[in-house]
């Protein structure tokens, strides 16, 4: 993929669909554009069905004699227990709103890529099982017969839609792909069809608390080590708690920050305020090595594994006794803990209605679920000026802002983090009205999707978001990419430097941060990844951005 | 030609001959105008019943609503109460927007894709506005032929008929309603022909309803304009569709019975098709629900027991290694 220049890949993409129907078009498998099947060690972990190695383009995926029948039978029970499921297979008119909205498809232009197709690819075999036009007419229908071929097909195209739900916005009935992928991967999942990228992260959480399978004890040495480098930039040392009982709040975040960077800075970010906040405030906030994951790919696996990782939350809360718990930033986790998690394992009440102790606000919006986004937290510090920033000491960015999906289209968290943004950077541009806010683009590699031996997939999704990028990196010189999801974090760098080099990737609790005046700091001349900050009575922003060797330009 | 579109108008062109024929050859009036009639108008009620119960008997487990705007949280940042609706006044208007006037279909655009490459996004508003034309001028032709089943007419119809005729062209006066429809549903019919992405994903079963409400619109343009219908048989034979008394009245041409069969077959076919997104739009549980799911909690009717792995079984997993790092444990070693 590497070899594959963008101007190349970009030569290949095609809107014209091919002359054969989609019905008749096989789907060819090829590398770039799938992640490996799930290791049977990992898939077996949880218990979940049909344990094995296979790979996708071997003929034979071992299935089971009956799979046909599992995987009818699957539909069956899920359209019993699924009004979506069912309305979104029987209303689709096909009137085509979806079709370009997809990221997938407008990187690739494959049209089994547009929302529709991918839906109609579950669909035909709905229509074949279930109705009776289906039954009569067949093909006419638009009903096909379930055959190895088509379950391939799924298995491909389910795994090429990053559950992002953009198209959902433009569609005059609501339907939404999302939704039906995860119906589609459930079905997979009865037959041990994942992949090993969701299934092994899923088995880490199970059995250590997160994704990357970080043990308590190098959990420990991963913040302490953290904590170094924040005594290096700032020469104060932070004090983390862990697992500790009767803090006031417990915080949870994907361990992707923990791992690797440039997350990691935003982990230094959320270190430095606690601290900050314990020292002027007294405000006792605690990690977790048991529950030390966000994130939550069980929601990529099934309902039921969703619901099997989520417990921990609201168990460990309870373990310790504190009164609420605070999240951390990162996409998909935040679609779970807003739309799922106090269905599936609340309610949660012991513990106390969300305020902040330091300013009084009541986070009525959260007053169910007891967990407040720390973006929303950070947001009503700054409203009330309980922060001590010093904006200036970001000026050597000019940000923009990548809404992510899930907090976006499962949420609405728009204003909260531009706020932040702009109480701690000068300089803040937003891309075009179509690909921001509740109409955002995918990174591309949501949803499990985010190895490495899909790559080819990756770049051609995250295509439409990087060109917006591109657009104000041209227009206005911005040179970092804010975001508040731990996969944008860990995907979007790879996915600039394809399509727009020079520009870096943030998360915001790392701004702010940068901005925030510790007590007993020294003289900052360096932020948290050691480069140096401008000095302020040097040169002037305007001046700064006219030099030559401004890396935005 | 496209099998899709030639399969689905070949069989509006032959319901045409079936009726045409039948009436015309056959002498079958009474069953096109009133046996097929009836049973068209059973299978639809009791088949749109029955669909939107089988999709009532299926719970919304998970509380999904797709948002929009900016959510209701600090009382400093303006929520946005229609398109991310934390009230259930918001949800209705959201749901009355969107059923009214198609909102989100409002929200389309274009993805071009130029050189660069430059990803553009364009203006496109036709599909919107030829929809809400179609769907608009669709219940006015149908509200307008109630006047068939009610006697006296009211007057709130016979204002309807003017509104739709104030064009006041020809004579009989061209009624908007019926030339709209017409033309909204060509131009649906020719963007799934002509627009070749559209036309990959369309269904035969796409095509079969555009034709036969073309058919319907075209034989009802016929009547009244050029072959001059004998109006009051017709609505002696509506009447009496409505009071049960169903008799054939004379002189009735031909291609009044084409219409009803053709309207008689959309209704038969209407619970069974794409058709029921009517009905549907109604429970899309992405947007009539409420986006409040972290202040009120959302019930799972069959929220399962799962198997977990617990902080007991994890702490003795890990105990030694957790001493060692200095992590407080329940039980010591």
């Amino acid at each position: 993929m590497a070899d594959l220049k963008p101007e190349e890949l970009i030569a290949r993409t095609d809107f014209t669909p091919p002359r054969t129907g989609w019905m008749d078009t096989p789907t060819v498998i090829r590398e770039g554009m799938f992640c490996y099947a799930a290791k049977p060690k990992s898939v077996a972990t949880l218990d979940l069905p049909y344990p094995r190695e296979w790979n996708p383009l071997d003929d034979d995926w071992k299935l089971p004699e009956n799979w046909k029948e599992i995987i009818i039978e699957g539909m069956k029970d899920r359209l019993e227990r699924f009004r979506t499921f069912k309305i979104f297979m029987d209303i689709c008119v096909r009137c085509g709103a979806c079709a370009d909205k997809c990221h997938f498809f407008i990187g690739t232009g494959d049209p089994k890529n547009m929302p529709v197709v991918r839906a109609e690819l579950l669909r035909s075999v709905y229509r074949n099982e279930f109705t009776k036009a289906g039954k009569i007419l067949g093909k006419l229908a638009g009903a096909r017969e379930l055959t190895l071929d088509v379950l391939k097909e799924w298995w491909y195209y389910f795994f090429q839609c990053s559950e992002c739900r953009r198209c959902s916005v433009f569609c005059p009935y609501g339907i939404d792909t999302a939704e039906i992928t995860m119906m589609g991967r459930e079905l997979l999942n009865l037959l041990g069809l994942n992949i090993d990228w969701i299934a092994t992260p899923v088995a880490n959480c199970y059995m250590t608390g997160n994704h990357m399978g970080i043990q308590p004890q190098a959990f420990v040495d991963m913040l302490d080590f953290f904590a170094d480098e924040i005594e290096d930039t700032t020469g104060v040392r932070v004090h983390p708690t862990y697992n500790k009982k009767g803090a006031d709040i417990l915080f949870t975040t994907p361990s992707g920050d923990v791992f690797g960077d440039p997350g990691t800075y935003t982990a230094m970010g959320y270190m430095i305020l606690f601290h900050y906040l314990k020292e002027k405030y007294g405000l006792d906030v605690t990690w977790s090595t048991f529950n030390s994951e966000g994130g939550n790919f069980g929601l990529f696996t099934s309902n039921e594994v969703m619901k099997r990782l989520n417990i921990k939350m609201y168990a460990e809360a309870k373990r310790l006794g504190v009164k609420w718990i605070l999240g951390g930033e990162c996409g998909h986790m935040w679609r779970a803990i807003t739309q799922y998690m106090d269905t599936m394992n609340g309610p949660a009440d012991f513990l106390e209605e969300p305020v902040n102790p330091i300013t009084g606000t009541k986070f009525e919006n959260a007053k169910s679920t007891k967990m407040v986004h720390i973006v929303e937290f950070t947001a009503d510090l700054i409203k009330h000026n309980k922060l001590e920033l010093d904006p200036s000491r970001n000026d050597n960015l000019k940000v923009t802002f990548h809404d992510s999906c899930n907090p976006a289209r499962g949420m609405g968290m728009l204003d909260e983090p531009r706020y932040v943004i702009k109480k701690v950077c000068k300089h803040f541009y937003e891309m075009p009205r179509n690909c921001i806010r509740e109409q955002t683009f995918c990174c591309g590699s949501g949803s499990g999707l985010n190895a490495s031996e899909d790559m080819e997939l990756r770049l051609s999704g995250g295509l439409p978001r990087a060109n917006a990028v591109k657009y104000v990196q041209e227009k206005h010189g911005v040179n970092m990419l804010a975001c508040i999801c731990a996969i944008d974090r860990a995907v979007l760098p790879p996915l600039m430097g394809y399509w727009v080099p020079e520009v870096d990737v943030t998360g915001i609790h790392e701004l702010v941060t940068n901005a925030l005046i510790i007590p007993g700091e020294k003289e900052k001349t360096v932020n948290l990844r050691g480069e140096d900050i401008l000095n302020k009575d040097e040169v002037g922003p305007d001046e700064f951005y006219t030099r030559p060797d401004f890396s935005g330009r | 030609m496209n099998e899709k579109y030639l399969y689905s108008l070949i069989a509006v062109i032959a319901l045409f001959l079936v009726a045409y024929a039948g009436v015309e050859a056959a002498g079958l009036q009474w069953l096109f105008g009133i046996i097929i009639p009836y049973l068209a108008i059973i299978t639809f009620i009791v088949g749109f019943v029955v669909r939107v119960k089988d999709w009532a008997c299926s719970p919304v487990p998970f509380a999904i609503p797709t948002t929009c705007g900016q959510q209701e949280s600090l009382p400093w940042i303006k929520p946005s109460k229609i398109d991310n609706p934390f009230s259930t006044g918001g949800v209705i208007i959201r749901m009355a927007l969107e059923i009214l006037l198609f909102r989100s279909l409002f929200r389309n655009t274009t993805c071009k894709l130029n050189e660069g490459p430059r990803i553009s996004y364009v203006w496109e508003k036709w599909l919107w506005l030829f929809s809400l034309a179609f769907h608009y001028s669709f219940l006015v032709v149908v509200v307008r032929h109630l006047r068939f089943f009610l006697e006296p007419v009211p007057v709130c119809f016979q204002i309807l008929d003017k509104i739709d005729g104030f064009l006041q062209i020809g004579l009989p006066g061209v009624m908007l309603s019926g030339v709209v429809l017409l033309a909204a549903a060509m131009f649906l019919l020719f963007r799934r022909i002509l627009i070749s992405q559209v036309r990959y994903f369309s269904l035969a079963a796409d095509f079969f309803p555009l034709f036969l409400i073309i058919g319907i619109a075209v034989s009802g343009i016929m009547m009244r304009y050029f072959t001059k219908v004998d109006i009051v048989g017709v609505k002696e034979l509506t009447m009496g569709i409505v009071t049960f008394r169903p008799h054939i009245p004379d002189g009735i041409g031909a291609i009044f019975y084409v219409h009803v069969f053709f309207v008689s077959v959309l209704l038969a076919y209407f619970p069974f098709s794409k058709l029921m997104h009517l009905g549907g739009v109604f429970l899309s549980p992405t947007r009539n629900l409420r986006c409040n799911t972290r202040a009120h909690r959302h019930i799972n009717p069959w929220n399962p027991k799962v198997k977990v792995h617990t902080y007991a079984e994890y702490e003795d997993d890990f105990r030694e290694k957790m001493i060692g790092a200095g992590l407080p444990v329940e039980k010591e070693l």
